[in-house]
């Protein structure tokens, strides 16, 4: 048991650091732009996300002997498919609000690079135990940086964070002249390649070391 | 307002209004991995044009003949929108292969890759289920609308990989800092031509 969680607590780091998704992997960018201009889309995108990679790593890699080989990918769709369903119709019911500003984001999650390439690169040929990990890695390394991004451009686009109706924090006098550039599309793209610019900067340094 | 006109603002909005990769970063990914080169973005360019066309109008007749009817849309569309993009890529593979092996090889590995364009599930998702797009013109679209407005949405995409394509062929000699060479570059490439759509807003009041 004790070796068994260390693996799974490896399987899930890997996803959050070493090949986290959006910045490493560079996978399913386009929701996570469009959606992290509030800090609050973040959260609801990343819990959406990790549902479903969880899910479909889990039910996918439990059938995997049982799939041919070449209509896996048809198969995986469905099951991926199946599980936006779920996350589609309960956000549609529950959070009405959200789900109208998430939009066509959700039924998109079903062609999100992200989870295929789960499917196809890690849960086909893993046991379920680590497809959960690497499902819930994946999630989890995706969350993070949506979150991220959306914090930094909500505080600088409107100079405040609002979260649930709450003004989390506010930077006063900023909030008059804040660029709203920044939860326009063109700030996505730019902050995305501040961020990304900055990873690169730390890895040649560390590669320097 | 009459036809023609209607239909010309529909394929003007989704062409440049409401430019699906600039404006509404839908298939942002090939727009980085593919647009190196303009020759490879051109083909994939005529790959969605013409995948995108077929799969909304499978769509649409799902949707209004099969779905509906039966009121099994609300939930069912997601998996029977994804299959029929799915079967037709597979199909329209097999029928280039067959019958013009040169297209083939010009556009064989970009057309697996579309299956999973969001591009393609976006355009045939807006073009049937009312709600989604925001175009004040027409909410519910007939099947020729349907036509037209996926036509622009693959014309607005082939339209800015290609430029973006171009951008990227010159940067490849141009001094870039070290931090910002390859994928941070091409974001503020994408930032700045955002920007320059975003000219585009209200154009005839769209």
């Amino acid at each position: 048991m004790e070796e068994r969680n260390s693996s799974f607590w490896l399987e899930f780091r890997k996803g959050f650091i070493l090949e986290n998704p959006l910045m490493v992997l560079m996978v399913g960018l386009c929701a996570a732009l469009a959606i992290s201009n509030r800090f609050e889309n973040g959260i609801f995108m990343g819990i959406a996300v990790t549902f479903v990679l969880v899910f479909s790593n889990m039910i996918i890699a439990a059938i995997r002997k049982g799939i041919p080989d070449e209509i896996r990918i048809p198969i995986f769709i469905v099951i991926i498919a199946s599980f936006v369903t779920i996350v589609d119709l309960s956000m549609k019911a529950y959070f009405p609000a959200v789900y109208s500003r998430l939009g066509v984001w959700i039924p998109l999650i079903v062609v999100n690079c992200i989870i295929l390439a789960r499917a196809e690169g890690y849960a086909y040929t893993h046991t379920v135990w680590h497809s959960i990990a690497d499902g819930l890695g994946m999630g989890a390394g995706y969350t993070c940086v949506v979150l991220f991004m959306g914090f930094i451009r909500e505080l600088l686009g409107t100079g405040k964070l609002v979260v649930f109706n709450k003004t989390v924090i506010s930077l006063g006098g900023y909030g008059h002249y804040a660029p709203s550039i920044f939860i326009l599309f063109p700030g996505a793209f730019l902050t995305f390649a501040c961020l990304l610019a900055l990873l690169n900067r730390y890895n040649a340094r560390k590669t320097d070391e | 307002m009459n036809e023609v006109y209607r239909y010309f603002l529909i394929f003007l909005g989704a062409l440049l209004v409401y430019n699906i990769l600039l404006i509404r970063f839908i298939a942002l990914c090939p727009l980085i991995g593919v647009s190196t080169q303009v020759e490879t973005s051109i083909g994939m360019a005529m790959s969605v044009l013409f995948v995108m066309t077929m799969s909304t109008a499978a769509s649409w007749v799902a949707w209004n003949y099969v779905l509906t009817p039966l009121h099994v849309g609300q939930f069912l569309y997601i998996p029977v929108f994804i299959l029929i993009i799915a079967s037709l890529v597979q199909f329209t593979e097999m029928v280039i292969k067959k019958t013009s092996p040169p297209l083939y090889r010009a556009m064989g590995i970009y057309l697996p890759l579309i299956t999973t364009n969001c591009a393609v599930l976006a355009a045939a998702t807006e073009a049937v289920k009312p709600g989604f797009l925001k175009l004040n013109v027409v909410y519910n679209f007939s099947l020729p609308e349907a036509l037209i407005y996926t036509i622009g949405v693959a014309a607005g995409f082939g339209l800015v990989i290609v430029l973006f394509a171009c951008i990227r062929e010159r940067l490849e000699t141009a001094p870039i800092p070290h931090s910002f060479r390859g994928a941070p570059i091409a974001f503020i490439i994408a930032a700045l031509m955002s920007l320059a759509f975003m000219g585009f807003a209200n154009l005839l009041g769209l």
